[in-house]
């Protein structure tokens, strides 16, 4: 239903990172163990693409109507296409809601899927995965207080899961816990502690080191340092950079927060009740957003300065219920710009003309040359149509 | 903007005085310093931000000038002044009667501070029953034209919902409305919007500075997101191991802080505007306000420390233009800044 994105031609990042940004190679990743870490370049075509994917959970209804097949299905993800190349960082962003926390969790298989198809590299995944599948794509959670066992030290985490997955000889279970740790920016001290022991931050090294132990290809980190205080989220968001170098490591991001997806990722994917309605390289879509939800969700991000005076929000209404998808196209109620068509016809991805990178969801795209997108006088916002839908 | 009188602040004067308070917690690994001498002016129909990381004592100060710091805590010494009455000394009846029609405070988390059980209307109806003596029927008239007047739609069908039928941004409407009930003088807003959407973040803020621009209503406004105070706020705080490190005018503290601190914050989170090849994190971790460290609490984490910030507490010293810094060494700050841009 949706076109996915063109794989670009070439793996590498599209430009968004900046060419001061070479990361520093971190010792530890040379030494042998840490060897298999590194992804062997070369391999073609995109490491993982995803196509119609769907996710949905039951929600209420009574007992009488559960029999008779009544039960209310909240689409959490509904008919997702996606391509993650091979050493790039994709973010995935979106209001709460929209899905990009249940789109992450289904492509690590936490949760299964309704519908669709998962491939990593050439390979379907089936949907209950082999052990080597599992070690293939690794998760980082947003709560690091919540996320580690609290009563097993950092040992007998890592352990366990070297063990379990059999990544290296027993014998070296040990001295590879102590590279990992290395590899994170923790010391060999951190191995006996609990985590109760550490502060927020070196939680969420642990959390990292824990998902880089089986090796995986792709990392999904789902948002790693909204529980973190901002001088540490600066910590975690270098490593993560780091990371990326030296291990040749491919990242999805999930945040809500711009800023972070803006410094640490090449390629950005906007969610919004369940669907991708944009994808394009990072500094691409932050200078010339063309799905009108993007180019108000820019405007509404807080910067370092004063709001202009009795001007309009940049996004009106809250999102409409995911248990009330509206026909067509599902940000019709809340768009500015929106038209008859817009009620009936859902939109595709489609490409913009010359830039087939830069895919959109919208009958109406913004194609003028997007001058004070990023600044507070977005044209074509001021005015409002549609109600604010309750949310119930 | 510091307590130095009206001579500052023109002719109005500053309609909440923060003086010198202090704030101890009893625990029983000993006696946290939570607030340890903090002096903020709010002046009227202004925004006043104070930020800071966990456990800098932002939402302690919040707490203490309401009069709701929880049973361990206790305010030991400074006042509150509301229009020039001290607030601290009051018992709890006398408070009952300033907060509502003087003073109002808005939660981060507004499910938790609503009643789920009672309708948003009648919640919103509350206070001006009970502080403005309104009848029933006025008090639901004035709750209809409230919700109205922070953007609830529907107001009239609304009055009638419950919390749970309101989404994040709505039930933060209704708090609005009910710290705006009794029309106070100054409301107290702890990270009001970090729970919310940027989306929503963006409608609230803007619904926030068009109160205070029209009605005059002053803001203490709690947050550790330097941006939003960037927007809403004239003025500025920023707090550190219990402490008021840096005060001064928004933009010009932003454009060029004067503690290493205020510094720091700005340099350790990514712009939106600006990629920057790498962040530069503030290293270390926050002082323990059991045992803080002797001199400058800042010093051990600080990367113009010197000998002397190591012996003595340094003060909040005033300098021109209405700011204020506790650094003793703060020209570096702006040294600092010109190396960076001289290395650009």
């Amino acid at each position: 239903m949706t076109a996915a994105p063109p794989p670009s031609p070439s793996p590498t990042p599209d430009g968004a990172v900046p060419a001061g940004a070479a990361p520093s190679t971190t010792g530890p990743a040379q030494s042998m163990n840490l060897a298999g870490n590194v992804v062997p370049p070369g391999e073609p075509g995109p490491l993982l693409t995803a196509t119609d994917l769907s996710v949905g959970f039951a929600v209420g209804g009574s007992i009488v109507g559960r029999l008779r097949h009544e039960e209310r299905v909240l689409r959490a993800v509904d008919g997702v296409d996606l391509v993650i190349e091979r050493g790039g960082a994709l973010a995935l962003v979106g209001e709460s809601g929209s899905g990009k926390s249940t789109l992450a969790r289904a492509l690590t298989g936490l949760v299964p899927l309704d519908k669709g198809e998962i491939r990593l590299g050439e390979r379907v995944l089936s949907g209950r995965r082999s052990r080597a599948d599992q070690r293939r794509i690794q998760m980082v959670f947003q709560d690091p207080y919540s996320s580690l066992n609290p009563r097993i030290t950092v040992a007998g985490i890592l352990h366990e899961l070297l063990r379990v997955h059999n990544i290296v000889p027993r014998a070296e279970v040990d001295s590879y816990s102590r590279e990992l740790l290395g590899l994170v920016g923790l010391t060999d001290d951190a191995l006996h502690a609990y985590p109760r022991q550490f502060s927020g931050g070196q939680r969420q090294r642990v959390a990292i080191a824990r998902a880089l132990a089986l090796r995986p290809e792709l990392l999904v980190a789902d948002e790693p340092v909204s529980a973190l205080d901002v001088s540490v989220q600066a910590t975690i968001l270098n490593l993560l950079q780091e990371l990326r170098g030296s291990l040749g490591l491919t990242l999805l991001l999930i945040s809500h927060n711009l800023a972070v997806v803006r410094h640490l990722c090449d390629r950005t994917a906007v969610m919004y009740l369940g669907r991708i309605i944009e994808v394009a390289p990072t500094s691409e879509l932050f200078a010339a957003p063309r799905h009108p939800y993007t180019r108000g969700l820019l405007a509404a991000i807080p910067r370092m300065t004063a709001l202009a005076d009795n001007e309009a929000p940049a996004v009106q209404g809250d999102p409409p219920s995911p248990l009330r998808i509206p026909a067509g196209c599902r940000f019709r109620t809340r768009c500015p710009i929106a038209q008859e068509r817009c009620a009936h016809d859902d939109p595709e991805l489609t490409a913009a003309p010359g830039r087939p990178a830069h895919v959109a969801a919208c009958h109406f795209p913004l194609d003028a040359p997007a001058r004070n997108v990023v600044g507070r006088n977005v044209v074509g916002l001021s005015t409002v149509q549609g109600e604010p839908s309750p949310s119930q | 903007m510091i307590g130095s009188g009206a001579a500052v602040l023109g002719e109005s004067g500053p309609v909440l005085d923060v003086r010198d308070l202090h704030v101890e917690i009893t625990t029983r690994r000993g006696v946290v310093k939570a607030v340890d001498g903090v002096s903020i002016d709010v002046p009227r129909g202004e925004a006043v931000g104070l930020v800071g990381e966990s456990g800098s004592g932002k939402s302690m100060t919040l707490r203490a000038i309401l009069g709701v710091l929880p049973p361990e805590a206790r305010v030991t010494a400074g006042q509150v002044l509301l229009d020039g009455t001290d607030m601290v000394p009051l018992p709890t009846s006398a408070l009952n009667r300033i907060r509502g029609p003087k003073l109002a405070m808005i939660f981060q988390e507004p499910m938790s501070a609503l009643n789920p059980v009672m309708r948003v209307g009648w919640q919103i109806a509350e206070g001006p029953r009970v502080h403005l003596g309104l009848s029933r029927s006025k008090a639901a008239e004035r709750a209809i034209e409230l919700m109205r007047r922070v953007g609830i739609p529907d107001s009239e069908r609304r009055f009638r919902a419950y919390p749970h039928e309101f989404s994040g941004g709505m039930r933060q409407r209704v708090m609005i409305a009910i710290a705006l009930s009794c029309d106070p003088e100054v409301i107290l807003c702890d990270e009001p919007t970090t729970a919310l959407d940027v989306t929503i973040q963006d409608q609230i803020l803007r619904l926030l500075a068009g109160l205070c621009r029209e009605s005059g209503v002053s803001l203490l406004f709690v947050t550790h997101d330097l941006p939003v105070v960037a927007e809403l706020c004239q003025h500025l705080a920023v707090m550190y191991g219990g402490q008021i490190v840096e005060q001064g005018p928004v933009a010009e503290v932003f454009a060029q802080p004067m503690h290493p601190y205020t510094l720091g914050l700005l340099r350790s989170a990514p712009d939106v505007e600006e990629v920057r090849s790498s962040l530069v994190p503030i290293p270390g971790s926050p002082p323990s306000l059991i045992t803080p460290p002797p001199g400058c609490r800042f010093h051990p984490r600080c990367g113009f420390a010197e000998a002397d910030c190591q012996v003595e507490p340094p003060p909040l010293r005033l300098l021109p233009g209405g700011r204020a810094t506790a650094c003793l060494h703060y020209e570096r700050c702006a040294e600092s800044l010109e190396a960076e841009e001289a290395a650009r």
